[in-house]
Order: C-alpha cells, then sequence, then structure tokens
C-alpha cells in the first residue's frame, strides 16, 4: 500500500516534469511576439531587445527552463509577460471560479445522474427507464457550447423579456457580493456542464445496478424478507456506486482544466478562460501554470481514484 | 485398416442421417450474426439512415448551391440582411436563414457536414490505428514494451487533453491537418488500453500456440491470428469514438481553433452566433441542431452495434 502510493507519486512526478518539458519546448518552437505586441507599432529594435532581455526571453532555452523549474520548487511560478503580475496570483484569483462551476456542476450531475440510473435500473424496460435513456442520450450527444446557448436564449433572454429577469448572461458574482447572486450567476453554467455530464452517469449507473441486482446476496437479501426499498438502496447501491465513484474522481480531475467552453460561453474569468486568454497572447508563465496545475489535479485524482477502489472494493489489492 | 474402414463408414452413414438437419444449424459467421442482429434494431438502422443522409449531404454539397443559388461564402448584403445589418429569418430564398453576413445557413451547413464528418472520420481512424498497434505491442511482447507503452499511456492519460490541445493548435496555428493530429495524438490511449487488456488473454490460447510451434512470426501472430479477435471491441469503440471526435473538433473551432474564416464549419458558425442569439435564433439553432443530429444518430448506430456484437451487453 505505501510502496503503491509512493511510486505512484514519483510517477505523477515525472509526468508533470515531461509537461513542462513540452510546453516549453512547444512556444520555444515558435517565435514569440510577445515583445512586439508589448512594446507597440512604433518600437525602435532596442526597445524590443530591452523587453527581451528584462523578461529573460534573450537567454538560452535551457537556462530559462532551469530558472523556471528552480523557481517552480519554491511556489513561484514567475510573472505574467504583460501586467508582471505573480502567476500564482493570477490563478489564485481566477480558482475559487472554477471550483464554484466544478463542485457546484459536480453535486448536480451526480444527484441527477445516480437517481436516473437507479430508477432505470429497477424497473428495467418500464416507460421511465426508456425516457430516462432517452434523456441520457439525449445531453449525452449534445455539445456544451450549443446547450450553454440554447440555455441563455430560454433561461435567460426569453424569461427577460416575459418580466422574470432571474439569471444573468454572464459573469461572476464572488461570494462576497452574497449568496443569492453567485447562486444566480452559477445556475446557467452549472446546468450546461452538469447535464451534459449526467448522461454518463445515468447509464453507468444503470448497468452497474443491473449487474449487482442479479448477484445472489441481493437474491439473499430479498429472501430474508428486507423490503425492497433497504435492498435497493443499502444492498445494491453501495457495490453498484464503485465504478460511479471512480469515473467521477477521474472527470473532477479532468474538469479543473476542461472547464474551458463552459467558462468562455458564460465569461466566467475562471481557470480555463484565463488559459485561453493567455494562450491567444503567447503569455508562456500563466499558460504553464494553468497547464500544470490542471495536469496535477488530474494526477492527483487519478491517484485518490486508485485508493478510493481499495476502499470501497476490499477484494481489489494495490500493487 | 478394418476398424478404420468401419470408423469412416459409421460417420458416413450420421452424415446421411443428420444432414437436413446439420444443414439447417449449420454453423454462422459471427460478423453475419452481430450483422442480422444490427439489421433487426430499428432505432440503430434509422441513426445509420440519418448518418448516410448526412453524408450524402456533405458529398453532394454544392447541390445546395445549385438548387438555392447561393454559395457558401457568398455574403448577400443586401437580400442577406435587414437594413439595420442584422440576419434574416428562414425564408423562400434563405430557407434556414442568413448569417449575420448575410450568407445562406442552409448551404453553409451542407459545406460544414463535409467538415465535421471528415474530421470525425479521419481522425478516428487515426486514432484507432495509433492505438491497435501500440495495443498489440504492448499485449503481445509484455517485458520491458509493454512496461514502457503502458507508461506512455498513463503518462497521455494525465495530460488534461483540452487545455494542451488548446496550447497546441495556438502554437502551431489552426487548420483541418492540425485539428487532426491533435485529437488522434491525444485519444490513442484509452483505445491502446482496451485492446492491450484484450491481447494479454488472447496471446495465451491454443490456437496462438499453435500457429507459433508453426513456425509463424510474431508479425503474422499479431495480425493474422490476434487482431481478428479484437477487432470486434475496436469497431464498437470506433463507431463510438467518431461523435466525441465531432463534438471536439467542433468546439476547437468555438473557440477559433479550428478551421480559419469564411470556411462553413459548424464549431465556428455557432461561434459567430454568439453575440446574435437574442436577435437570430436561426442562426445558432440550426448548426446546432446539425451537430446535435449527427451526434446523436453516431451514438445511437454505436449503441447498436454494442449490443449485436454482445447482446448481454448494454440495453439488457
Amino acid at each position: 500500500m505505501f510502496r503503491f502510493l509512493i511510486l505512484r507519486i514519483l510517477q505523477g512526478i515525472l509526468v508533470l516534469w515531461l509537461i513542462t518539458v513540452a510546453v516549453f519546448a512547444l512556444f520555444f518552437v515558435v517565435p514569440s511576439n510577445v515583445a512586439r505586441t508589448l512594446a507597440g507599432r512604433q518600437a525602435t529594435p532596442r526597445t524590443i531587445h530591452l523587453i527581451n532581455h528584462r523578461l529573460g526571453l534573450d537567454q538560452p532555452i535551457l537556462k530559462q527552463y532551469w530558472d523556471f523549474i528552480s523557481k517552480a520548487f519554491h511556489g513561484d511560478l514567475g510573472y505574467d509577460y504583460y501586467h508582471q503580475i505573480p502567476v500564482t496570483h493570477i490563478m489564485a484569483q481566477a480558482l475559487p471560479i472554477t471550483l464554484s462551476l466544478a463542485i457546484g456542476a459536480a453535486v448536480i450531475w451526480m444527484a441527477l445522474g445516480v437517481f436516473n440510473g437507479v430508477v432505470s435500473a429497477i424497473h428495467p424496460r418500464s416507460v421511465a427507464d426508456r425516457s430516462m435513456t432517452v434523456f441520457a442520450l439525449f445531453f449525452y450527444s449534445m455539445p456544451s457550447f450549443f446547450l450553454g446557448l440554447m440555455l441563455l436564449f430560454f433561461l435567460y433572454y426569453k424569461l427577460t423579456l416575459a418580466g422574470y429577469k432571474w439569471f444573468p448572461a454572464g459573469g461572476y458574482a464572488p461570494l462576497s457580493q452574497g449568496v443569492g447572486q453567485w447562486f444566480l450567476h452559477m445556475v446557467l453554467p452549472w446546468l450546461t456542464l452538469a447535464l451534459v455530464l449526467a448522461a454518463t452517469y445515468t447509464r453507468l449507473t444503470r448497468s452497474s445496478m443491473l449487474d449487482v441486482l442479479g448477484e445472489d446476496y441481493i437474491k439473499t437479501a430479498r429472501s430474508k424478507g428486507l423490503n425492497e426499498r433497504r435492498v435497493t438502496y443499502r444492498h445494491a447501491l453501495r457495490s453498484a456506486l464503485t465504478p460511479v465513484v471512480t469515473q467521477f474522481g477521474i472527470d473532477l480531475g479532468q474538469l479543473i482544466g476542461g472547464v474551458v467552453i463552459t467558462e468562455t460561453v458564460f465569461s466566467l474569468p475562471g481557470l480555463g478562460k484565463t488559459a485561453i486568454d493567455a494562450i491567444t497572447q503567447q503569455d508562456l508563465p500563466v499558460i504553464i501554470g494553468i497547464v500544470l496545475f490542471a495536469s496535477a489535479c488530474v494526477v492527483v485524482a487519478n491517484i485518490l481514484v486508485d485508493l478510493l477502489y481499495a476502499f470501497l472494493d476490499p477484494r481489489v489489492r494495490l500493487s | 485398416m478394418s476398424t478404420g474402414s468401419t470408423e469412416t463408414r459409421g460417420s458416413e452413414e450420421i452424415e446421411t442421417e443428420l444432414a437436413p438437419e446439420a444443414a439447417a444449424i449449420e454453423g454462422r459467421n459471427p460478423w453475419l450474426l452481430a450483422w442480422q442482429r444490427l439489421r433487426r434494431d430499428r432505432v440503430a438502422m434509422i441513426s445509420l439512415a440519418v448518418i448516410v443522409l448526412i453524408a450524402l449531404a456533405a458529398i453532394f454539397a454544392p447541390i445546395f448551391t445549385h438548387f438555392t443559388g447561393h454559395p457558401p461564402n457568398r455574403q448577400y448584403l443586401h437580400q442577406g440582411t435587414t437594413p439595420e445589418g442584422l440576419p434574416v429569418g428562414p425564408n423562400g430564398n434563405f430557407w434556414l436563414g442568413t448569417d449575420n453576413l448575410g450568407r445562406d445557413i442552409l448551404v453553409r451547413i451542407a459545406y460544414g457536414a463535409r467538415i465535421s464528418l471528415g474530421v470525425g472520420v479521419v481522425a478516428t481512424l487515426l486514432t484507432v490505428a495509433i492505438g491497435v498497434v501500440v495495443g498489440l505491442a504492448a499485449g503481445f511482447f509484455r517485458g520491458i514494451v509493454d512496461t514502457v507503452l503502458a507508461r506512455l499511456v498513463d503518462v497521455i492519460l494525465s495530460v488534461p487533453f483540452f487545455l494542451v490541445a488548446i496550447a497546441l493548435v495556438a502554437v502551431a496555428g489552426p487548420g483541418l491537418t492540425m485539428t487532426v493530429l491533435v485529437i488522434g495524438f491525444f485519444s490513442w490511449a484509452s483505445v491502446a488500453r482496451i485492446v492491450r487488456g484484450q491481447v494479454l488473454s488472447i496471446r495465451e490460447r491454443e490456437y496462438v500456440e499453435a500457429a507459433r510451434s508453426l513456425g509463424a512470426t510474431n508479425l503474422r501472430i499479431m495480425f493474422i491470428d490476434v487482431l481478428p479477435n479484437v477487432l470486434a471491441q475496436v469497431i464498437v469503440y470506433t463507431t463510438l469514438l467518431i461523435p466525441v471526435v465531432i463534438v471536439t473538433q467542433a468546439a476547437l473551432s468555438f473557440l477559433g481553433l479550428g478551421l480559419q474564416p469564411p470556411t462553413a464549419d459548424w464549431g465556428g458558425m455557432i461561434a459567430e452566433s454568439q453575440n446574435y442569439y437574442t436577435v437570430a435564433w436561426w442562426f445558432v439553432a440550426f448548426p446546432g441542431i446539425a451537430l446535435l443530429i449527427t451526434t446523436l444518430a453516431f451514438n445511437l448506430f454505436g449503441d447498436g452495434v454494442r449490443d449485436a456484437f454482445d447482446p448481454r451487453a448494454g440495453r439488457s
């Protein structure tokens, strides 16, 4: 167990290191326009040279990489090229927004997905099952940017026209402005993310529940005279949730770096939107910082999922 | 000798006696069985028909130009926009309305289908080809090859795909080839993992041992004896991967990292419509519906293919 953990952590560090190398190499290959953009249209070659020098862009790539790595070990990810703000500061401002989005959506999609999956599995081939399956497949096939725009059209625009101005068209209201405002700003982004993802969980829970409901110990539980509700929720669901929980861990890890689309549609200045803006401006320190953080989330989530798997299903041995 | 001939005669007799029934229960090819099951699945067949229709629309996209008289990139600034410069809704001239530049949305959707289906199929094939080769090699050779390839798979699966894909496309310059390569590069790992798992058990079977004792080379065993036995799984995965790839391509375009304007492509059209959804619902709705119908059809068809190959799984 301990050996497993150490191995996985080392492996995770290796992955993160490879990612820094790849991103650095990637941006070194392309000629940088940062100094030219910063210097403005009438810049002399000398100004451009000075800016490059100030940002350390005139150093050899290996020196630049070494500086980055040695600082990163001390928690310093450098400064952004354009405003000289620490990257960690930029990320600290964006992270609460992304977390609000990811966690809120996760609560909705898990509740929706697991509930629908269980209802489908208890009454297979019933009208409820079939409509849940159609519902799941419909949203599973739905591109999130289209769903986001549709929600904006109906729940923001049409409702506002009808005199119910409940939801804003986008943007973020921090919790300091009051829970109500924060909540209303997040509802549409949450729904966008959750409806698309809930579909996977409905399908997963349904097939997992169907497998478990066919097992002998469920028959034993029933023959002991336990009521159906207890059999379903205490006995079957607990063991059917194992694959669902592992998928949840993986998705949540991926989500920290994967909410680009939803944040773009709803103009939420979270990590995804910040990354996109940095990418279009070739703001390398910010890009590396966010990519690294997002990868770390995936790596940590994967390790946690493995541990959780062994905890939920004692037959699994970690080695 | 005599015993042998009696035996032969005996089996001949049995064969003659059982002939009519034996013919009736003749061993059937598993592919044929799967196809027969698939053909009985009405939802899958309707989905296939929809896919074929979309493919036809893509191939014969110029027909839409012929009937409407509107090339995909021509801007009809007078007939195609209102005096305020806004898109015009669906009418006799523009069946699905126009976009912000007065271009015909119907014609652009038909041309956009070429990109979506083209990238969807080509990038998926690339992904599956890399995944199958890596998975075959890892599962078949085991040892150091497997260790190295399995670690590589772990690395690829730990990368926040979308973010790195965006960074790659932004750096290397957007375009069709780049989109296909980026999707292929990041998606093969899960195919490799599935194939590897299957190959690990197949390589221990007797017929592989038999092939080896007959002197077959590793390459021959891998591709002639092992590969056909993982193909069913690969086909199921492929059909379900196509819609995912189509949405990924559209998402990259939506973020401005796909094909550059004025090329018609669904993700790009939806991106352009973002600022107009309050005044021109058709501008966002029709390209979005085209995308949704396509992915839905592929997903329903993929489900059908999975059930056809493995009737116990899925909608049991």
